[in-house]
C-alpha cells in the first residue's frame, strides 16, 4: 500500500490482504537498518485474523522515500502523519527494536490513538557502544557483520523464516546489505545514532496509557532483557521472555506470535 | 575494530541448520521419513497454508530433515537460503522456470555439461524459451547476446570439458548492467573451493551428486539465492514483482525483499514441478557437507600431483587444468580460484581412440564410469562412451580429441594413483605399437 506521508511517498505492507475502510489496526515497525519484510509473518497472521494491518518501511529504508528522519520523535511524528494518510484513528503500535522506540514515542505523543504498545527486542535506554558506532561509520559492511553476529542466538533456529530452507543470518545480512546500498547516504550509521540519541523514554513511557506487552529474547545481547525492567515498571507493561536472540521474530516466529497474540487478540 | 563474526566454513558445514534434536536429543539430524505433518489445529492448518506461520506441511514443500541440508548449504555458500532438488539436473530446471517461461530467452557459456546443454538446446526451446550460447571467455559476446526477453545469464565455474574458469565478475557486472541475475553451476568447485555470490553471482545451484555428497551414494540437487539480485528495480520479472494469482495474488518482492525467489520457487516450482529431494537423500548428503572442507583439500592435493606426474609424461600430450600456465585461464584462476581448481580434469592421450580404450580398461584403481566428485577415483574416455556416435571431426567441434580422458580424483593415496596410471600408460603406448 503507497501512502503520501508529511509529503513524500511512503509504503505499507498490508498482510496480504486489501486495507479495508474499517476495523481493529495493528501497526509494524521494524528496527535499524531493516523494513516492513521482517514482519510477514506476524503481518499476515494479524491481516487473515481479523485486523487491519501496516508494516512500514521507515522513510529512506526500503519502498519509503528519503531522507530517513533524524530522531525518534520524528519518526513518531511521521508514524501518526501515516495513521492520517491511512484513515487510521487508532491502532496498535508493534515495534521491533528501534522501531520499539518509535512505536513508544508514538504512544506517548498521541495516547488516544495507541490501542495498545507492543514493544519487541527492546531496551532503554538503547545505548549504542562508541566502537560499533565507529564502525558504522567507517566500515559499514563490518559493523553489518558484527550486527548480523550479536544478533543471532542460534546456527539453527526452527521453523526458520520466512519458511524451512531460509539461512536467517544470510537473509538479515542481505537485508541490512540491501537497505544500505539504496539509501541515501550511512543510513546504517544514522540510524544507530537515533537508537544511541532517543533520551526521552522514560518521559514517553510516563505518558503511555494504553496497555503495554514486551516480548524479549533470553539471549539478546543487543538489547539485553534486563535492560528492559525500568521502562516496564514505568509501563506497568507485561513482560514475555521468550528464547531467542535479537531477531526474535526471525529465530522464534511462532513464540513471538503467541506473545503476541496475549497482548492483541485475534 | 575486532567483533564477533559468523562462525567459519569448517564450522557451518557441521553444525549450520542443525541443531539436537529437541524431541529426542539425538546429535545428529535425524532423517524424517514422513509426507505430512500434523496439525495443532485447524486454524494452525490455515496459518500454515497461507503463510502467516512457517513450518512444515508436505514432504513435497519442505521437510525437517532436507530443510537442514538446504539452510547449510545456503550458510556455506553465503547466501539467504537454498532449496533441495531430486537431481542437479532439476535444481537448474527449477531456477530457469522460476522467472522464464514461453517467450523467454537466456544467455548460456557455450562449455556446460551436456544435460545442461540438452536441456537448453533441445527440452526448453520445444516450451519456446531459447537459448544462445556464447564462448565463456568471450566476454563481449555475454553482452551482444542480451535480448530485451532474457532473463537470465548462466554459466559453469568450471566450464566441460577444458575448464574454462568462468570470469564471474565480469559476467556479472554485464548480467547487472542489463537488469539481469547470473545463475552459475557451482558443481566442480563447491563452495569450498569458491563462493560465487561472493564474485558478483546471484543464483548458485549445484549436483550435490558429486563433491557435496562425495561418496557416489545418492543424487539429489540444490539451489541457492543470494538475495543480493534486486527483482524490482530490474523491472525484469512480473512473476516476483507482480500478483501471483497462483498463491492468493501474492506479490513475492513484497512477501521477502531478499527472498522472494526461493518463495515462488518453492510455493510455485516445488508444488507444481515435484522434483523435491527424499528426507534419506538430504541426510546423506549432510553427512558429506559434514567432510567437504577435508575432502575437497585432498582432492585437490591429489589431482595437483596426478596433474604434475601426466603433464611430465611421454604418452600426455597436454593436460587441460587451470593450474597449468598453458591453461589459457591461469591468471584467471589464479584470483578466483586460490584453493584449487577441482579434482575433474581431462588430458589428451598420444594416438587414436585404440589408446584411449586401451589405457581405459588397463586400469585397476580408477572406476571406469559416468559421474565425477566421487571419493573413489573415475575415468571416462567420451570418445567410446558418451561421444562414440561422433567421429573425429566431430569431436573436435566439441573439443575433445580421439585420446581425452577424463579424470575425477579421488581421495585415496596420491602414489597408489600414479602407479595405476602409469601402468595403464605403458599398456596404451604398448597399444600404440
Amino acid at each position: 500500500m503507497r501512502l503520501q506521508v508529511q509529503g513524500r511517498a511512503a509504503y505499507a505492507y498490508t498482510g496480504g490482504k486489501p486495507f479495508a475502510s474499517d476495523g481493529p489496526c495493528v501497526v509494524f515497525v521494524h528496527g535499524a537498518l531493516n523494513d516492513h519484510s521482517v514482519w510477514t509473518l506476524l503481518a499476515r497472521w494479524y491481516a487473515h485474523h481479523g485486523h487491519r494491518v501496516l508494516a512500514v518501511d521507515q522513510p529512506g529504508h526500503g519502498r519509503s522515500d528519503g531522507p530517513a528522519l533524524a530522531s525518534v520523535e520524528a519518526l513518531a511524528d511521521w508514524l501518526l502523519a501515516l495513521l492520517d494518510a491511512a484513515g487510521v484513528q487508532d491502532a496498535h503500535l508493534v515495534g521491533h527494536s528501534m522501531g520499539s522506540l518509535v512505536a513508544l514515542e508514538a504512544a506517548a505523543r498521541a495516547p488516544a490513538r495507541a490501542a495498545g504498545l507492543v514493544m519487541v527486542g527492546t531496551a532503554y535506554p538503547m545505548k549504542v557502544s562508541d566502537a560499533l558506532l565507529t564502525t558504522a561509520r567507517d566500515d559499514p559492511a563490518r559493523a553489518i557483520a558484527m550486527v548480523n553476529a550479536f544478533s543471532h542466538s542460534s546456527l539453527a533456529s526452527k521453523p526458520s523464516y520466512p519458511g524451512p530452507g531460509a539461512w536467517l543470518r544470510g537473509g538479515s545480512s542481505a537485508l541490512m546489505h540491501r537497505i544500505q546500498s539504496d539509501a541515501e547516504g550511512n543510513l546504517f550509521e544514522h540510524d544507530f545514532r537515533v537508537c544511541d540519541a532517543y533520551a526521552g523514554g522514560m518521559e514517553a513511557a510516563a505518558r503511555v496509557t494504553c496497555k503495554a506487552h514486551l516480548i524479549v529474547g533470553s539471549r539478546d545481547v543487543m538489547t539485553p532483557a534486563k535492560a528492559t525492567k525500568e521502562l516496564a515498571g514505568t509501563l506497568n507493561a507485561a513482560v514475555s521472555r521468550i528464547v531467542s536472540g535479537h531477531a526474535l521474530m526471525q529465530e522464534a516466529p511462532d513464540a513471538v506470535l503467541n506473545a503476541m497474540r496475549q497482548a492483541i487478540p485475534a | 575494530m575486532p567483533g564477533p563474526s559468523d562462525p567459519h566454513f569448517d564450522t557451518l558445514a557441521l553444525h549450520a541448520g542443525a541443531a539436537p534434536d529437541p524431541a529426542t536429543g539425538a546429535r545428529a539430524t535425524p532423517i524424517h521419513l514422513t509426507t505430512s505433518f500434523v496439525f495443532e489445529s485447524s486454524e494452525h492448518a490455515a496459518s500454515l497454508f497461507n503463510m502467516e506461520r512457517a513450518g512444515h506441511v508436505y514432504s513435497r514443500i519442505s521437510n525437517p530433515t532436507t530443510a537442514v541440508f538446504e539452510e547449510r548449504l545456503a550458510a556455506l555458500e553465503g547466501g539467504v537460503g537454498a532449496i533441495a532438488t531430486a537431481s542437479g539436473q532439476a535444481a537448474l530446471h527449477l531456477a530457469i522456470a522460476t522467472i522464464a517461461g514461453a517467450g523467454s530467452h537466456i544467455v548460456a557459456s557455450a562449455a556446460l555439461y551436456g544435460g545442461s546443454h540438452n536441456l537448453l538446446s533441445y527440452t526448453l526451446s520445444r516450451f519456446g524459451i531459447e537459448t544462445t550460447f556464447v564462448k565463456p571467455r568471450d566476454i563481449d559476446a555475454w553482452r551482444a547476446a542480451i535480448r530485451p526477453n532474457t532473463k537470465l545469464l548462466f554459466g559453469e565455474t568450471l566450464g566441460n570439458p577444458g575448464l574454462d574458469v568462468l570470469d564471474i565478475p565480469r559476467v556479472s557486472a554485464i548480467a547487472h548492467d542489463a537488469g539481469l541475475p547470473l545463475l552459475v553451476d557451482s558443481t566442480f568447485t563447491t563452495p569450498w573451493l569458491q563462493q560465487p555470490f561472493k564474485l558478483g553471482a546471484d543464483l548458485v545451484f549445484h549436483s550435490a551428486t558429486k563433491f557435496l555428497s562425495g561418496h557416489g551414494t545418492v543424487v539429489g540437487g540444490v539451489l541457492a539465492d543470494s538475495g543480493r539480485f534486486d527483482w524490482e528495480r530490474s523491472g525484469r520479472f512480473p512473476e516476483l514483482t507482480a500478483p501471483y494469482a497462483g498463491f492468493h495474488d501474492m506479490v513475492f518482492t513484497e512477501e521477502s525483499t531478499v527472498g522472494a525467489f526461493l518463495l515462488r520457487a518453492r510455493r510455485e516450482g516445488l508444488r507444481d514441478f515435484g522434483a523435491c529431494m527424499s528426507p534419506h537423500t538430504a541426510w546423506l548428503i549432510l553427512q558429506g557437507l559434514e567432510t567437504l572442507p577435508l575432502r575437497m583439500e585432498r582432492h585437490v592435493a591429489n589431482a595437483r600431483k596426478v596433474v604434475q606426474f601426466l603433464a611430465s609424461h611421454p604418452m600426455v600430450a597436454q593436460v587441460g587444468y587451470p593450474e597449468l600456465e598453458a591453461h589459457p585461464d591461469h591468471a584467471l584462476a589464479k584470483t578466483l580460484l586460490p584453493r584449487g581448481c577441482g579434482s575433474v580434469f581431462s588430458f589428451d592421450l598420444r594416438g587414436a581412440r585404440a589408446q584411449g580404450v586401451a589405457f581405459i580398461e588397463a586400469l585397476q584403481l580408477f572406476s571406469h564410469l559416468a559421474n565425477v566428485g566421487d571419493c573413489r577415483s573415475l575415468v571416462i574416455h567420451p570418445a567410446s562412451t558418451t561421444h562414440f556416435r561422433m567421429d573425429d571431426a566431430a569431436l573436435a567441434v566439441a573439443g575433445i580429441g580421439p585420446g581425452t580422458i577424463r579424470l575425477s580424483i579421488g581421495l585415496e593415496d596420491a602414489d597408489d594413483l600414479i602407479a595405476d596410471l602409469k601402468a595403464a600408460l605403458k599398456v596404451a603406448e604398448r597399444a600404440a605399437a
